[in-house]
C-alpha cells in the first residue's frame, strides 16, 4: 500500500537455490530465512533510507567543513582558469599548462572553481532551508495547537486566515519583497518562514482535535492543569510526529523556492555563492561551459529528492494517516 | 450547500483584497512611483508634469485612500494604465495572456496524459518495471528545479543536439512546425511536477480502490480485467487528483513567471517580473490580482467538483 515500506513479502518469496533445500524445511519451521549477503542488502537498503540518508550526511558534512575541504576560496579567482572544464577533460589542462590549478568540478568564467562555491553554496542553502523551516514550523505548530486547543472564533479566525493565505502569489510577492527591502539573507528567510508556516496548520489542528476529547486530558483538568500546561504537556507529544513528518516534507519545496528567487534575481545576493546564483550565472555560458550551470543543478536535485525520499519514508514509519500529501 | 458557496465567496474576496493590499504598500515602500519617468541624465519631467501625475494617480492622498480609489475603479472594471506605457492595465495583459494560457493548457493536458496513466499502470503492475519507472519519473520531477529542468533541456536539446530551439517563439514563423517545436521544452519544464503529482495521488488511490470490496465484487461477476480498471476503480481513485487541480493551477501560475524566465518566453510571468522591477505598481497590483482571483476561482471549482464527483463529500455538517 504504501510506497517505501512494503519489501517484507518480496524477500519470502525469492526462488531457492538447490544446496539450500535440505535446511529449507527445518529452517521454515522455526521462521530463519535463508539469506545470502546480497539479499540481506537489498533487504535493508530498502527498508531503511540509508541512500538518502547517506546524501545528506556527505552534503551536511561537505558545507560545515568547507573551508576544510577546499583549497581555494569561494571568490578566489584565477584567470588562467577561465572556464576551465572538469577534471576529467584532460586535453584542456595539457593545452593551457599555464594554470596551475585542477579543478574538480571545472571553473567559471573568472576561474572560481566550482566545487568549492557548491560546498559553500551547501552552507547557505541548508542553513537558509533549516532556519526558516524551523521558524514556519514553530508558528504554524502553535496556531494549530490554539486553533484546535480552543476552537470557537479563534479557531474560526486562523483557519480562515491559512485559507486566504495559500490564496496569494508568494512567488510574486516574495520578489516584490527582495526588492522593496534589498537582497540580504534574511529577506530571504523572513520570507521562506512566511511562506512554510501556514503549510502545516490544518493537519496538527485536525489532530488537536480528536486529543483533547480523551480522557486523560478531562483528567488532566481535573487535576487544575493550566491550558498552557495541558498543551504543552500533554497534547504536544501525541502531535510531535505529525509535526516532524510535515516539516520533512516541507524541506525539499523550500530548498527549491530559495533556488527558484536566487535564480529570478530576487534571493540570496548574487555575490554570494548559492546554488541557485551558480545556476544563474551559469546559464550565461552554457553552451562554452556547461558545468557551472549544471553541476549545482545537479546538487539541488539530489539534495531534494534525498529529504522528500526520507520524508516519505518517516511518513510511512509515523504517520502513515498524511499519505495522501 | 447554499451557505457554504457564500462563505466561500466572502472568504475569496477577503483573500483578493489582502493580495492586492500587500502588493499595494510594499510597492509604496519601493520608492516613488514617479521615478520611473525621471530618465537618467537629468531630463525628462517637468514638476508640472509630475505634479499632474501626482493628481491622476492620487499619490498625494494617504495610502488607504489610494488603495480605495483603486478598489472602486477595479469594481467598476477600470484597472488604471500602466506607469511605464501609459495603457490601460487590462490591455497590456491581455496581450500577454494568450501567451501564457497557451502554455499552461498544455503543460495541463501533459500533465494529465502522463501523470494519470502512469499512476495507474504503476499501480496495476506494482512492483513491475512500470511502476518503477513511475515513481523514478515522480521523484525527479518533485525534486528537480523548474529552471534546472529548463536548462538542462535547452543545454541537451538546444544546443548539443539542435533538435529543439533553446527559447523565443518566432511570432512570424508558421505554427506547424516552428513554433510547435518552441512549445516543446517549455511545456515539459512546466508540466512535470504536476504530472509528478498526479501520478503519486493516481497510484495511491488506485491501490486502495484496487483494495476494496466493490472492485472484488466486480471481478467477482466477471468483469473483464480493463473494465475493472478503467470503469470501476479508476473514477473514484481520480478524485484525489481532482480536488488537488486548483493547487496545480497555481503551481502553473508561479511556475509560468519561473519558465517564462528561462525559455524567454512573452507571457504574464516575465511580464510581472519586469514590472516589479520597474515599480510599474498598477500593472503589478493588476497582475497579482489576476493570479489571486485564478487562485480563488480554481479551488472553488475544485471544491464544487469535489462533491460531484463524489456525493460522499458534504460541506454542510461541518
Amino acid at each position: 500500500m504504501t510506497e517505501q515500506t512494503a519489501p517484507d513479502s518480496t524477500s519470502q518469496s525469492e526462488p531457492i537455490d538447490e544446496h539450500s533445500q535440505s535446511t529449507l524445511m527445518a529452517s521454515q519451521v522455526i521462521g530463519i530465512q535463508e539469506q545470502t549477503f546480497s539479499h540481506k542488502f537489498w533487504y535493508v537498503l530498502r527498508r531503511w533510507p540509508i541512500l538518502p540518508m547517506l546524501v545528506l550526511f556527505v552534503m551536511v558534512i561537505a558545507a560545515v567543513f568547507a573551508p576544510l575541504l577546499s583549497p581555494t576560496g569561494p571568490r578566489d579567482i584565477n584567470l588562467r582558469g577561465r572556464a576551465a572544464p572538469p577534471v576529467w577533460q584532460s586535453d584542456w589542462y595539457e593545452a593551457n599548462p599555464n594554470n596551475e590549478q585542477t579543478y574538480l568540478l571545472g571553473a567559471d568564467h573568472v576561474g572560481r572553481d566550482v566545487l568549492t562555491r557548491m560546498l559553500y553554496g551547501a552552507r547557505i542553502s541548508l542553513m537558509v532551508a533549516v532556519i526558516s523551516l524551523s521558524v514556519g514550523v514553530v508558528i504554524g505548530s502553535a496556531v494549530g495547537l490554539v486553533a484546535g486547543y480552543y476552537g470557537g472564533w479563534i479557531d474560526e479566525f486562523a483557519m480562515r486566515t491559512v485559507d486566504v493565505w495559500n490564496a496569494l502569489p508568494f512567488l510574486l510577492i516574495a520578489i516584490l519583497a527582495a526588492v522593496t527591502f534589498g537582497q540580504s539573507v534574511s529577506i530571504v528567510m523572513i520570507l521562506l518562514a512566511l511562506v512554510a508556516w501556514a503549510g502545516g496548520v490544518r493537519n496538527v489542528r485536525a489532530e488537536v482535535l480528536t486529543l483533547k476529547t480523551r480522557d486523560y486530558i478531562s483528567l488532566a483538568r481535573i487535576a487544575g492543569a493550566s491550558d498552557f500546561r495541558i498543551i504543552m504537556r500533554h497534547i504536544l507529544p501525541g502531535v510531535v510526529n505529525t509535526i516532524v513528518v510535515l516539516a520533512t516534507l516541507r524541506v525539499g519545496g523550500l530548498i527549491l523556492a530559495e533556488a527558484s528567487l536566487s535564480f529570478l534575481g530576487a534571493g540570496i545576493p548574487a555575490a554570494t555563492p548559492t546554488w541557485g546564483n551558480m545556476i544563474s550565472e551559469g546559464r550565461e555560458w552554457l553552451s562554452t561551459a556547461w558545468w557551472i550551470a549544471v553541476f549545482p543543478g545537479f546538487a539541488i536535485l539530489l539534495v531534494v529528492m534525498s529529504v522528500n525520499f526520507f520524508g516519505d519514508w518517516l511518513r510511512d514509519r509515523w504517520d502513515p494517516k498524511l499519505r495522501q500529501l | 450547500m447554499r451557505k457554504y458557496l457564500i462563505q466561500r465567496f466572502f472568504f475569496g474576496i477577503l483573500s483578493l483584497i489582502a493580495a492586492t493590499l500587500i502588493v499595494f504598500v510594499l510597492s509604496r515602500a519601493q520608492g516613488d512611483p514617479l521615478l520611473l519617468y525621471a530618465k537618467p541624465g537629468g531630463y525628462g519631467v517637468s514638476p508640472e508634469q509630475i505634479a499632474a501625475l501626482e493628481e491622476k494617480l492620487a499619490l498625494d492622498r494617504p495610502l488607504i485612500v489610494q488603495y480605495l480609489i483603486w478598489l472602486g475603479r477595479v469594481v467598476r472594471g477600470d484597472m488604471g494604465e500602466t506607469l511605464l506605457s501609459e495603457r490601460p492595465v487590462s490591455d497590456v495583459i491581455g496581450e500577454k495572456l494568450g501567451a501564457t494560457m497557451q502554455l499552461g493548457l498544455l503543460a495541463w493536458i501533459f500533465a494529465t496524459l502522463v501523470g494519470v496513466p502512469l499512476g495507474v499502470l504503476s499501480a496495476v503492475k506494482r512492483g513491475s518495471v512500470w511502476d518503477y519507472l513511475g515513481r523514478a519519473f515522480a521523484l525527479f520531477g518533485q525534486a528537480a528545479p523548474v529552471f534546472f529542468l529548463g536548462i538542462l533541456g535547452i543545454l541537451l536539446f538546444g544546443v548539443q543536439l539542435g533538435w529543439l530551439p533553446a527559447g523565443l517563439r518566432p511570432v512570424q514563423d508558421p505554427f506547424w512546425p516552428s513554433q510547435a517545436k518552441a512549445l516543446v521544452m517549455p511545456t515539459i519544464a512546466l508540466g512535470w511536477l504536476p504530472a509528478a503529482v498526479y501520478l503519486r495521488l493516481t497510484r495511491s488511490a488506485m491501490l486502495e480502490v484496487l483494495d476494496s470490496e466493490y472492485v472484488k465484487l466486480a471481478r467477482a461477476k466477471g468483469a473483464s480485467g480493463r473494465a475493472v480498471i478503467w470503469r470501476h476503480a479508476l473514477r473514484n481513485a481520480l478524485i484525489p487528483p481532482i480536488t488537488v487541480s486548483a493547487l496545480v493551477l497555481v503551481g502553473f501560475l508561479e511556475g509560468s513567471v519561473v519558465v517564462e524566465a528561462v525559455f524567454a518566453w512573452p507571457g504574464i510571468g516575465r511580464m510581472a517580473v519586469e514590472s516589479i522591477h520597474n515599480n510599474d505598481f498598477p500593472l503589478l497590483t493588476g497582475i497579482i490580482l489576476m493570479f489571486a482571483v485564478l487562485y480563488v476561482v480554481g479551488s472553488f471549482v475544485a471544491d464544487v467538483a469535489y462533491t460531484i464527483v463524489d456525493p460522499r463529500i458534504r460541506y454542510d455538517q461541518s
